[in-house]
């Protein structure tokens, strides 16, 4: 902990309302756990923007590569039926 | 004394706590060990001037005689300030502004805790929302002070120091006077040394985790609350209040 220049980062998801999804915030530096949570809060929700705070330290995200974009993101796009576009939502129902 | 002086007396005390360790905290602003903590710091200095406007604008009205908010802050000497005195010691290294902070915190957040229930309705206004900050910011500071005593040899022993310096200043924050045993009996404040128990128990269990030794009884720190201060609060006054008093009509 001598230096703070070795502080693992972590990435921060805020969730702003009950039953909203957590969204990717940003990240912190912290030393552990706990302290990246404190973090979190003070970089990230110090106006009360979030009601609840996910940290996961960055090195267990698994990202796909910019060279994924072709063959990982492209192929859905050329087949609607894949896309529920057809289908009448009944009335009353908001969000789907 | 009439009840008026004395709740007078009393919110200008827990102002000035409130604001002058705010203005230790944010001399912080822009010296942080890490970006996560200057904020963090600084955050927590706002919530104390939060506080602090609290306090001081009710006083300003109990008073009623023109003068405002700002003017209580900026416009008393060094002999007029009530705070504490473990408020006013300087920031030293991180993890002394940390114990500092811890102590106080700790301290403030039973007492708010506490005012919640006060017969009176802007006390109790403004404690429902002071306890909720100084609870996380007894947290927040308390978390720092594990790590820094169960770190390196060097955190350790830089951190016990501060631990045997700041403790004599921690008593006097129990200390009360006639004014606060009237207040007591009007139910507008409760009384601060019931809370001494739960406060030690708060504390030693940071510090045990900590692995920090209290250091044994010595010298203890008095008279805050009667105007009577260290070398430190007057050269740090002379900062936070140069610019109202050099240019009495400056606007933002």
């Amino acid at each position: 902990m001598s230096d703070s220049n070795n502080w693992p980062t972590w990435e921060v998801f805020t969730q702003k309302a009950q039953g909203a999804p957590h969204e990717h915030a940003g990240n912190v530096h912290a030393p552990d756990a706990e302290l990246a949570l404190l973090n979190a809060r003070d970089v990230y929700s110090r106006r009360n923007e979030a009601i609840s705070l996910w940290v996961v330290p960055t090195e267990s995200i698994v990202a796909s590569t910019p060279e994924d974009v072709g063959p990982f993101f492209d192929p859905a796009n050329d087949k609607m039926y894949r896309s529920p576009n057809f289908y009448k939502t009944p009335d009353g129902i908001k969000q789907i | 004394m009439g009840m008026n002086e004395a709740l007078f007396t009393f919110s200008v005390r827990q102002a000035d706590s409130a604001l002058v360790l705010a203005q230790r905290l944010c001399e912080w602003c822009g010296h942080g060990p890490v970006l996560e903590e200057d904020i963090a710091m600084s955050n927590m200095g706002l919530d104390l001037i939060g506080q602090s406007r609290g306090y001081y604008s009710y006083a300003a009205n109990i008073e009623g005689g023109g003068r405002s908010e700002d003017d209580l802050a900026f416009h008393r000497n060094e002999r007029e300030f009530m705070n504490r005195c473990l408020v006013e010691q300087p920031n030293g290294d991180f993890g002394h502004t940390m114990m500092r902070s811890f102590f106080y915190s700790a301290f403030s957040a039973l007492q708010h805790r506490e005012l919640r229930s006060s017969t009176d309705e802007t006390i109790s206004g403004v404690a429902q929302k002071a306890w909720k900050e100084l609870q996380y910011h007894a947290r927040h500071t308390g978390q720092w002070i594990v790590r820094l005593g169960d770190g390196t040899e060097e955190s350790h022993q830089r951190i016990q120091s501060s631990l045997d310096e700041l403790w004599s200043f921690t008593e006097e924050l129990f200390d009360t006077d006639r004014i606060d045993e009237q207040l007591v009996s009007e139910g507008i404040i409760c009384d601060i040394g019931l809370l001494k128990p739960e406060w030690d128990v708060m504390v030693n269990d940071v510090l045990h985790a900590a692995g920090l030794v209290v250091p044994p009884k010595g010298y203890r720190s008095k008279g805050g609350m009667h105007g009577v201060h260290t070398e430190y609060l007057g050269h740090m006054l002379s900062e936070m209040q140069y610019l109202p008093r050099a240019y009495p009509d400056a606007r933002w």
